[in-house]
């Protein structure tokens, strides 16, 4: 029989590993581009509300959605790059925070026009329901479905990162911008797959997240603290830092609201600051 | 304009001081409330308060360059601390005021040595997890605030032992315009003084003013801090005006609305955050009779397109249209 707090455990790297799908994205275009988007959760709601539209009214099955979500969030989040944050690459912090504020102020306004601002229902396959018992444990059937698809979101990341002819286009434009132009890399090209890429990633992420966390407009900005919070204590652009930083805090958050209750989300932040005040540029940043 | 003598610094900073004939309008047409919308006097009072918290963030945020997403937490420390205050000691609203700003100050003190030490996303990310946490801490102190429920038990006494807060607002709207015009007036002094045009070269690079002797850092703790007061007197005056304070006073909305405010009316310019409130205040106050959870849409597409089109918010957007029609 194995005590309790492997349960606690258990259900802090479920819900760390996704907050890292949820914000691996954020990380690496803030790395790439520097660019500041506080949009990057809306992206995320935009999966959800797929997923629940293509279930609840289309009768889809859950596994069969998440391709689509991921899809739909790349692809709306294209064509805002092309349209508004492209033009905001060389402008302010100040600039740039604002314009995706106001994204994702938007995107709570339409959520709620469409859907109403209740909790939305889904219904997970019956395969993914109920739990294992392991040595007196009770694993949730589909936070283990949720850590693999995260296991296999970071190798996918891994090796495409690493391994690849578009990944050390990527690592290069990361590391010196100027350099790459300069052999010849298009970086702006880059730049839009990759964003592509991580908020797709964050649409798989707000599908996966709704039996966790639930649904409802305010997802924008309840979870773009979290998403902040991991991006910036692992370090910009580092995915292993994302990992870590995940797992930190989702632990963290877990066992903080199992133990001491009454500190709230406390916990978190207190870990954020600390953190960020003991190196400026996260666990594993560079800059 | 023809200039025969070379401008001395003294001179340069001199002649901003000179009260522009537009400013004397403004400042008059905040009295016109009392004349002709006098049912609308508590909207003007939390105007008048809104513009002074805008106008606290505009010396940190407009003048020396520091991004804030917290910054609604001064302005929650003001108004507990003025409610507390009032219930525990005395209700007189000017200590009151004097306790709230102290303590907002000396909060805002002690978190400025960590804030001038950072900038771009890190110092974005710090200041929205110090508000954070200053709103779960007054979240979780429920015997001291009442937590969700509100803060209960706020009495304010007459202003100079005359005038009673009224169901109308005719006292509120007059003491909020009077602490405004205060406030005002000091910060007026101080952009225009030498350590406001440091501030300004903070702003616009912050690594080669140390080189002229002049300290960044120091420079922003003042000036932090400077802004952290101000916001503690506008939460001590929501407070006082109202006779109760709440969670929202220290939440990041309203950290995120006094940006937005600040922007749309332009900072950096003092008066950008005075009528980037009184629109929004106005606006919301119109719209949310109409549509009151997608008033937010209509604040998100104007972020955009100020972001997009007025980089300089309406304020801005005025002098540049003054500026080509004088050039013609």
């Amino acid at each position: 029989m194995l005590p309790p707090i492997f349960g606690v455990l258990f259900d802090g790297i479920a819900y760390g590993m996704l907050l890292f799908v949820l914000s691996v994205g954020l990380s690496v275009t803030l790395g790439l581009m520097n660019f500041v988007n506080l949009a990057h959760c809306a992206f995320a709601m935009l999966g959800g509300y797929v997923t629940v539209t293509l279930v609840n009214i289309f009768g889809w099955p859950f596994l069969a959605t998440l391709p689509i979500s991921f899809i739909a969030a790349a692809v709306t989040s294209v064509v805002l790059e092309r349209l508004l944050y492209r033009r905001l690459y060389r402008a302010s912090d100040l600039d740039q925070v604002l314009l995706t504020i106001g994204l994702a102020f938007i995107s709570v306004s339409v959520a709620a026009y469409i859907f109403g601002t209740i909790q939305q229902p889904i219904a997970t396959p019956a395969a993914l329901r109920g739990s294992i018992d392991f040595f007196g444990i009770g694993l949730g059937k589909y936070r283990l479905f949720l850590i693999a698809v995260a296991l296999l979101v970071t190798l996918a990341m891994v090796i495409g990162l690493e391994y690849t002819r578009f990944g050390a286009q990527v690592r290069a434009s990361v590391d010196n911008q100027r350099m790459a132009r300069g052999l010849g890399i298009d970086v702006d090209w880059t730049f839009a797959s990759t964003f592509a890429l991580g908020s797709g990633l964050a649409g798989l992420g707000g599908s996966l997240a709704i039996e966790i966390v639930g649904l409802d407009p305010n997802f924008s900005f309840t979870y773009l603290v979290y998403v902040l919070i991991v991006v910036s204590v692992g370090g910009l652009g580092s995915i292993a830092g994302s990992f870590a930083a995940a797992m930190l805090i989702g632990i963290s958050d877990i066992a903080g609201k199992y133990y001491v209750p009454e500190l709230g989300a406390f916990l978190i932040y207190l870990v954020m600051v600390v953190v960020l005040m003991w190196k400026p540029a996260g666990l594993f940043g560079k800059r | 304009m023809a200039n025969p003598t070379p401008l001395t610094p003294q001179g340069y900073l001199l002649a901003r001081t000179d009260w522009h004939p537009l400013e004397i309008m403004f400042w008059l047409a905040t009295l016109l409330p009392f004349l002709v919308f006098p049912n609308y006097l508590s909207l003007a009072s939390q105007i008048a308060i809104t513009a002074l918290f805008a106008l606290s963030l505009d010396i940190i945020l407009g003048y020396a360059g520091v991004v804030s997403l917290g910054h609604a937490a001064f302005f929650g420390i003001g108004a507990y601390s003025a409610g507390l205050f009032s219930k525990f000691v005395w209700g007189e609203p000017f200590s009151g005021l004097l306790v709230a700003a102290t303590l907002a100050g000396l909060f805002g003190y002690a978190t400025s040595f960590i804030i001038s030490r950072f900038r771009h996303l890190p110092l974005i990310m710090i200041t929205l997890g110090l508000g954070l946490l200053a709103h779960e801490v007054a979240n979780s102190a429920h015997w001291l605030t009442g937590g969700s429920d509100g803060f209960q038990g706020a009495r304010t006494d007459p202003v100079f032992g005359l005038f009673r807060f009224d169901l109308y607002g005719k006292t509120a709207y007059a003491y909020s315009l009077g602490v405004l015009f205060i406030v005002f007036l000091c910060a007026r002094r101080l952009i225009h003084s030498p350590f406001g045009l440091a501030l300004r070269g903070i702003r616009e690079n912050f690594n080669r003013m140390p080189a002229i002797g002049a300290d960044s850092r120091a420079h922003i703790r003042k000036a932090y801090t400077i802004a952290a007061v101000i916001a503690g007197i506008c939460g001590a005056l929501l407070t006082q005006t109202t006779n109760s304070a709440s969670l929202e006073s220290i939440s990041f909305q309203r950290s995120a609305d006094v940006l937005v405010m600040l922007v749309l009316g332009g900072a950096g310019r003092l008066y950008g955050g005075l009528i980037g409130a009184a629109i929004f205040m106005i606006a919301r106050d119109q719209f949310s009779g109409i549509a009151p959870q997608f008033w937010y849409f209509w604040i998100g597409v104007l972020l955009v397109a100020v972001v997009m089109f007025l980089p300089n918010g309406i304020l801005g957007g005025l002098s540049a249209i003054v500026a080509r029609w004088r050039r013609k």
